[in-house]
């Protein structure tokens, strides 16, 4: 298979990649990139392990091809650790004991992350909805829910 | 441990796990994530499309001669067989296939398309034999044997296969005699149950890479719940020693049970010897994982079960077909598990139990979290509750008046230590607001509430060992050395805390060292059966004694003291007596300087501690009676209120109550997070869960089919409740809580679906579906 040469940005570094064209997203973070923090649960879109951002949305990067990223934004849990909007989910995740085996962990955040961009203040039903696409099998989902109330009830700093 | 020590205030306390800042920021490290360059090669597996037949040919030609095809690995290669309590398995078929997706032949190749493409054109050509699908079809007397060498199979001494018959296993339980007591019974509920096969579903799929060496030495990376059992395994059927072979195993990403054993991680090792040293990886699909690896058993239970007038249980005869699938070489013990535990947490004077592993054409049933002690206990469960109704008591008082208790005989003739089921079955009911009947919601609504206890022993050889080590740094921070296995439930915390308290040091000073790795981690049988708290926990306590009892003698050396009058407080040792003190970290490693300058005392300090039961007795094969059957029960209590739509059959779930007893709870918090991830587990199983077979084939491998709860599918309300009767020979008086809170939910919910609205299925899933036709079957029954 003839290789495309792709440039895309991660977690504000430029990449220039040539990559096979039926190569996933999720391939190239994890092959070519080393950012394994973007775990792969199914390759088919129904898990959300592999949740990423793409130009701020979040995509489960199984099903985007990495030829479709040709210049546009992606963000890992690698690069998102870095805000303060992330940062205080992770905080929240870790004091209320909403990770176990931790496979979800980096999706279920990015989800999460993604919903308090848009909406700051969502209720229990609007963070239920938007974590349904993020699967879990270890922590029954109540301990995740209340960690990103409590990450939402956080003031943001000045 | 004596009764009069005081706890250390870290037991019972909640710090934040160790491992949860690794796995929020994503540098937690699992198997596929580890890097293995440009060298690596990708295996596929060449499967088998039919249930049951026998192998007439295998043509390699056309996939050896694709490019990119480094190796090709199948039966002829090993003629071994393994399992763990029952050698029935081979790496890959031989001469005949079992079940749809066995393993025939595999590939590595220089990428997963290739080696997909070359196992699309290995050709296999078929004899098809007659498949069984049901274990009550494949034990009937003219049934073909699915594996007619059974006799000749290797097995644990405590397993009984009945060759020339397609059992696998026969635990029998003789105690008393029902027969003669029937007819003195005031009721007696006979029921039969069908619970079906449902997957692990753990969010990273299996994935294990190999590597061999030119002097024959393998390594494994393996997401795995038990490393060593795993390398024994491995070792058996490549006809090595255990010291040739090194299996690394990071984080897991959700285990449940079936990365316990040796399964698909045998296929890379058989490619990797023939690829010159090039590592082999392979990572099951997520279709893959749902039918081509351990399932939890399909069981088919028929319970007759009686009592007095006084509702006083008199007689249980208990009869199980446990689905084992093609091969039953762990499942064979799950059926004795359900054999010795085959009462539930009753004390029932008149016992007759069979239960029976049956070999079918089904994919391999295995350990799945609860060890069949959920399928037993919807049974159960269910048929207390009915036979409660037919002698007209209340259905909490009919089971306290029944609950094992201290001092009771048991089934198999164990003496039940003292356990706290009575107040775990008393909260709950508290908790659920037991005998309140509430209003429904709208007038299409029924509201009800369920009730479901539980017991479940560890079920394990009689003697699995757990080691730990102390190893301390310079600086006085400590490597904590386990082989036991952080699968999410919190080991390493737990761990951590023990060895914290027993030492006197801060906790954030030690470090759990990970991966696990057999060639450089203390030992560990495996990360089942809810042993590792209570069996690791004593290792872990006990290294962290010895290296306290090195630290203390040391500084008692130095100041020429006895080593009784001081402790190890917050990392300092201090002296009672003379009230002197040194902080640990000035002495770890390089010792105390003598106070005449006449040299040192000290020098490195690394404690080590082992576990390993040695009291549990065999049970005479015909009777099932022995001294001691298990280590011990965890018992606890489930209750539910559900609402029903009657126009729909739609159920919600508007509060689940949870009581175990954990003997002592280490980290709280965690033994919650246990209980609430075990019950939404539980419930999933309850109303969703169920694979889908045709002929063999799985018609729903994906997760749109094969539906799991979701953040849409939680109760309205949980609440989980910790109970505390001492386990005489746990950490502090500690025993497992991880797998029992999903075991009592079925039947639970299954009687809260009754009390609202008066149906009884003949197992889960109770899905809306399910539960509308069979109101509506009851209203047609009623005209």
């Amino acid at each position: 298979m003839e290789k495309l040469a792709i440039t895309l940005t991660v977690n504000g570094s430029e990449e220039e990649l040539l990559v096979p064209p039926n190569l996933t997203l999720l391939h190239l973070l994890r092959e070519e990139l080393a950012l394994t923090g973007t775990k792969n649960g199914c390759e088919a879109g129904e898990c959300g392990a592999c949740t990423v951002l793409l130009d701020g949305e979040p995509v489960n990067s199984c099903i985007v091809l990495a030829a479709e990223c040709e210049g546009k934004h992606v963000e890992t849990i690698e690069g998102l650790a870095e805000r303060v909007g992330m940062r205080k989910l992770q905080e929240a995740f870790m004091a209320l004991n909403a990770i176990q085996c931790g496979f979800c962990t980096p999706g279920m955040l990015i989800s999460a992350y993604a919903l308090l961009q848009r909406n700051p203040a969502p209720d229990e039903l609007e963070i239920r909805e938007a974590l349904v696409g993020n699967l879990c099998r270890c922590t029954g989902y109540d301990r995740i829910i209340g960690a990103v109330q409590q990450a939402s009830r956080e003031e943001e700093p000045a | 441990m004596t009764t009069k020590e005081r706890t250390p205030n870290l037991i019972g306390s909640s710090p934040r796990r160790v491992d949860v800042f690794e796995k929020a920021s994503g540098s937690a490290i699992f198997t596929d994530d580890l890097q293995f360059g440009r060298g690596l090669l990708y295996a596929r597996v060449k499967r088998s499309s039919l249930p049951h037949a026998l192998i007439r040919s295998i043509n390699l030609e056309k996939a050896r001669a694709l490019k990119g095809v480094k190796a090709i690995a199948t039966g002829e290669d090993f003629p071994n067989r393994v399992g763990l309590y029952l050698k029935d398995k081979h790496i890959f078929a031989r001469d005949r296939v079992r079940f749809v997706g066995e393993p025939i032949a595999a590939v590595a190749a220089v990428s997963e398309q290739i080696a997909e493409q070359a196992v699309d054109l290995i050709e296999v050509e078929y004899e098809p034999l007659p498949a069984y699908f049901h274990s009550e079809d494949a034990v009937k007397k003219d049934a073909i044997l699915i594996h007619p060498d059974l006799d000749e199979y290797e097995t644990a001494n405590f397993i009984f296969p009945k060759g020339g018959t397609n059992i696998s296993n026969h635990f029998k339980v003789r105690k008393g005699d029902p027969d003669k007591i029937w007819e003195a019974c005031a009721q007696v509920v006979q029921r039969k149950y069908y619970v079906p096969h449902v997957q692990h579903v753990p969010i990273e799929t299996h994935v294990a890479v190999a590597q061999a060496d030119r002097t024959g030495k393998v390594t494994l990376w393996a997401s795995s719940q038990s490393p060593f059992a795993q390398r024994g395994l491995v070792a058996k059927a490549l006809g090595l020693s255990p010291n040739q072979i090194r299996i690394i195993a990071n984080y897991v990403g959700g285990g449940f049970g079936c990365k316990a054993g040796l399964t698909m991680e045998a296929l890379p090792i058989a490619l990797a010897l023939k690829t010159n040293g090039r590592p082999v990886k392979l990572r099951l699909t997520r279709e893959e994982e749902f039918f081509t690896n351990f399932v939890r058993q399909a069981l088919v239970i028929e319970i007759k079960l009686g009592c007095d007038a006084n509702g006083n249980m008199l007689a249980m005869q208990n009869t199980m077909y446990w689905d084992g699938g093609a091969s039953t070489e762990y499942g064979v013990n799950i059926t004795r598990a359900g054999g010795y535990s085959s009462t539930g947490p009753y004390d029932i004077p008149h016992v007759k139990t069979d239960s029976y592993c049956v070999y079918t054409n089904n994919t391999i049933g295995g350990p799945y979290r609860g060890f069949g002690m959920s399928e037993l206990h919807t049974g159960i469960e269910q048929c207390v509750d009915e036979l409660a109704d037919a002698i007209g008591m209340d259905k909490v008082d009919f089971r306290l008046k029944n609950i094992v208790q201290e001092g009771d005989i048991l089934a198999t003739g164990m003496k039940m230590h003292p356990t706290g089921i009575d107040r775990c079955v008393r909260k709950a009911a508290k908790a659920i607001r037991w005998g309140q009947k509430t209003a429904a919601g709208a007038a299409n609504k029924r509201r009800g509430k369920g009730i479901a206890l539980m017991w479940k022993a560890p079920a394990m050889p009689p003697n699995p060992g757990s080691s730990a080590t102390v190893k301390l740094n310079e600086d006085g921070t400590i490597l904590l050395g386990v082989g036991g296995q952080e699968i999410g439930q919190g080991a390493f915390t737990v761990a951590a805390q023990i060895a914290a308290a027993e030492l006197g040091v801060p906790m954030d000073t030690i470090r759990v060292t990970g991966p696990v790795d057999t060639d450089y981690s203390p030992y560990e049988w495996q990360t089942v059966a809810s042993r590792i708290t209570w069996s690791m926990g004593n290792a872990v306590r006990a290294a962290a004694a010895d290296a306290k009892q090195q630290i203390l003698a040391i500084a008692a050396k130095a100041w020429d003291e006895k080593a009784e009058d001081l402790q190890l407080v917050d990392g300092v040792v201090v002296s009672r007596r003379t009230e002197r003190e040194i902080p640990l970290k000035d002495f770890a490693v390089y010792g105390i300087p003598n106070e005449d300058f006449s040299g040192w005392t000290g020098g490195p300090i690394y404690g080590r501690g082992k576990f390993m039961p040695d009291y549990v007795t065999g049970l005479d094969p015909e009777t099932g009676q022995g001294e001691r059957a298990v280590v011990h029960y965890t018992t606890g209590a489930q209750a539910y209120e559900v609402e029903i739509d009657v126009e729909t059959g739609k159920m919600e779930i508007l509060h689940a109550v949870s009581a175990f007893d954990c003997g002592k709870a280490i980290n709280p918090d965690l033994v919650k997070a246990q209980m609430e991830g075990g019950l939404i587990q539980g419930i999933s199983s309850a109303v969703f869960e169920r694979m889908i077979f045709k002929d063999g084939h799985m018609l729903n491998p994906s997760f749109v089919d094969y539906r799991i709860a979701t953040t849409m599918d939680l109760p309205d309300k949980i609440t989980s409740i910790i109970v505390e009767e001492p386990q005489d020979d746990g950490p502090w008086g500690a025993r497992g809580i991880g797998e029992h809170p999903m075991v009592p939910t079925i039947a639970a919910l299954g009687n809260a679906i009754y009390d609202a609205v008066g149906i009884r299925m003949e197992g889960p899933p109770f899905t809306a579906e399910k539960i509308y036709l069979h109101m509506k079957d009851q209203a047609a029954q009623k005209e």
